[in-house]
């Protein structure tokens, strides 16, 4: 089966410092894939690049097959990846509604098809309805979350790369956004999600990739992988995969 | 009554520069550009303008209607080929390079039109006034104060309520974060250039109308609209408005004290709001 999404030595970095040593990952259709790590592992940087956020080689990101790599953010947005980026990087100074005109608008222009609507997000985050008028640096932490998830769906992706949705934010909030996972796959939208919360991360997708220090260090089916594994992989005393 | 006189008039004086001023704001708004070639092109804009006039026998509403759509593409065009390769976080490529257009600018009006002083023909419409309350107001300044209110109130409108608004406002917040949603940001950078110009374009035809012009003037020019877009705010298109009634009513009062005090009233003005409140008047503080 070809994969949706795929990326093939992928490296990356940021001036002098690289921080991707030839990551390869895959995604599926419909599938649900963590990418778990400590801090600076490269998951972020990963996502960034798939993004066209960072300069990397055509080759090393292929979409449905196609090199991708280094394409810039608005065309990959045109070509169905969209992002709910870390720290939710929401426009400030405009309400609820507006920053989800935004996206609504450019889906509009691209002539992107897919099923989400106003209404449709509004059943899946009800309080954005209620807080439609509200700036949105007004908001709380979770409800600027559904903001950026539901930006992100506007944009009616076939690939969705969602960056610490849990991150600063109260256990009953990360539960009431991870209830809404299961929705936005079964329209056969494809997610990548990086998570710091290990068992949030097993019981949320399909299959997961480790990493550490740029590297992808254990990877398997979120199901099957013991703790143990995912400790040895997270903090580097075995690099074996499964 | 001599006082309020000068308010009055200080009123309309903000109006021109009001026209000068909103460009800016919304370049620096959208861009973080500080366009130094700002004053130029109202120069630049105002002789060809009074060229069209004097080869066609146009009166100003059609060199009006001529040259507002030909700034519209001049500003698209001068986004594409010169500012969307030096626009980034770092504004000194900007900075340096609209200083480099502004003397070539400079250089070229020279070349063509000469260093002589010339204004466009009104037919009469820049000596009529009319009565207010015991007050004799210019037409052609009332003129200038509503074109200049309607277009601070479209383009506050169109900023809020249109497609094309709403993604200039997203790149003025987060520019990466717009380039997420699916917005071309160089392409956003063009409208907002070609917007700014177009409303120059007004600029032009009513500061040749109401004085001469010379290839020389621009930089004067554009101290007053960065006056005014200081004074009310950077990036507020109503602030712009409101800094622009201000350094005018400055101005114009600094006349009333003495002829000679009238522009450095005005400087002073911006001295004074530049150190005590660097946000502007109606701009928000920096966390």
């Amino acid at each position: 089966m070809t994969a949706v999404l795929s990326t093939h030595g992928l490296l990356a970095r940021y001036g002098d410092f690289q921080a991707l040593y030839g990551v390869d990952i895959e995604l599926h259709q419909g599938e649900a894939v963590a990418l778990i790590g400590a801090n600076g592992a490269g998951k972020s940087t990963l996502l960034r690049s798939i993004m066209g956020l960072l300069p990397v080689g055509r080759e090393m990101v292929l979409l449905h097959g196609e090199p991708v790599g280094g394409t810039a953010t608005d065309r990959m947005v045109q070509k169905g990846v969209a992002i709910v980026p870390e720290g939710r990087r929401l426009f400030t100074g405009m309400s609820v509604e507006d920053n989800l005109r935004v996206a609504i608008d450019q889906a509009a222009r691209m002539g992107a098809k897919g099923g989400w609507t106003l209404p449709r997000l509004h059943q899946l985050f009800p309080i954005l309805k209620e807080k439609a008028r509200t700036q949105v640096q007004s908001l709380s932490g979770g409800q600027q979350q559904m903001v950026a998830i539901g930006r992100a769906l506007l944009c009616q992706p076939r690939v969705l790369l969602c960056d610490e949705i849990s991150l600063g934010l109260a256990p009953k909030v990360i539960r009431e956004i991870y209830a809404a996972l299961p929705e936005i796959r079964a329209t056969g939208t494809a997610m990548i999600v990086v998570e710091q919360d290990v068992g949030l991360a097993r019981t949320a997708t399909d299959r997961l990739y480790c990493m550490l220090e740029g590297r992808v260090t254990l990877t398997g089916r979120s199901a099957e992988i013991t703790r143990e594994q995912i400790g040895k992989a997270y903090f580097g005393a075995d690099h074996g995969v499964v | 009554m001599e006082w309020f006189d000068a308010l009055v008039q200080g009123v309309l004086l903000g109006g021109m520069y009001a026209q000068y001023a909103l460009g800016m704001a919304l370049m620096f708004g959208v861009m973080r550009i500080v366009n130094i070639s700002h004053g130029d092109l109202v120069i630049l804009l105002s002789l060809i303008g009074i060229s069209i006039a004097t080869a066609w026998g146009l009166g100003p509403l059609p060199v009006l209607i001529v040259l507002v759509p030909l700034a519209v593409l001049m500003g698209w065009v001068l986004q594409k080929a010169v500012l969307n390769r030096v626009v980034g976080s770092d504004p000194l490529p900007s900075l340096i390079a609209t200083f480099g257009l502004s003397i070539a600018l400079q250089n070229l009006m020279l070349q063509i039109w000469s260093a002589n002083s010339r204004s466009l023909p009104g037919h009469g419409i820049e000596s009529q006034s009319i009565e207010i309350g015991g007050i004799y107001v210019g037409l052609l300044p009332l003129i200038v104060l509503a074109v200049a209110t309607g277009l601070t109130w479209g383009l506050d409108l169109a900023l809020k309520r249109t497609r094309l608004g709403r993604a200039l406002r997203a790149a003025s917040a987060d520019v990466e974060a717009a380039a997420m949603t699916g917005i071309n940001p160089r392409a956003v950078y063009a409208m907002a250039t070609a917007a700014a110009v177009g409303i120059l374009g007004f600029a032009a035809v009513f500061q040749a109308l109401r004085s001469t012009v010379a290839p020389a003037d621009g930089p004067a020019q554009l101290i007053y609209a960065f006056e005014a877009v200081i004074i009310g705010g950077m990036g507020t298109v109503w602030g712009a408005f409101a800094g622009s009634m201000v350094l005018g009513i400055s101005q114009a009062i600094g006349f009333r004290i003495d002829p000679g005090f009238g522009v450095l009233a005005g400087h002073i003005v911006f001295l004074i709001v530049l150190a005590t409140r660097p946000q502007g008047l109606f701009g928000k503080a920096l966390s």
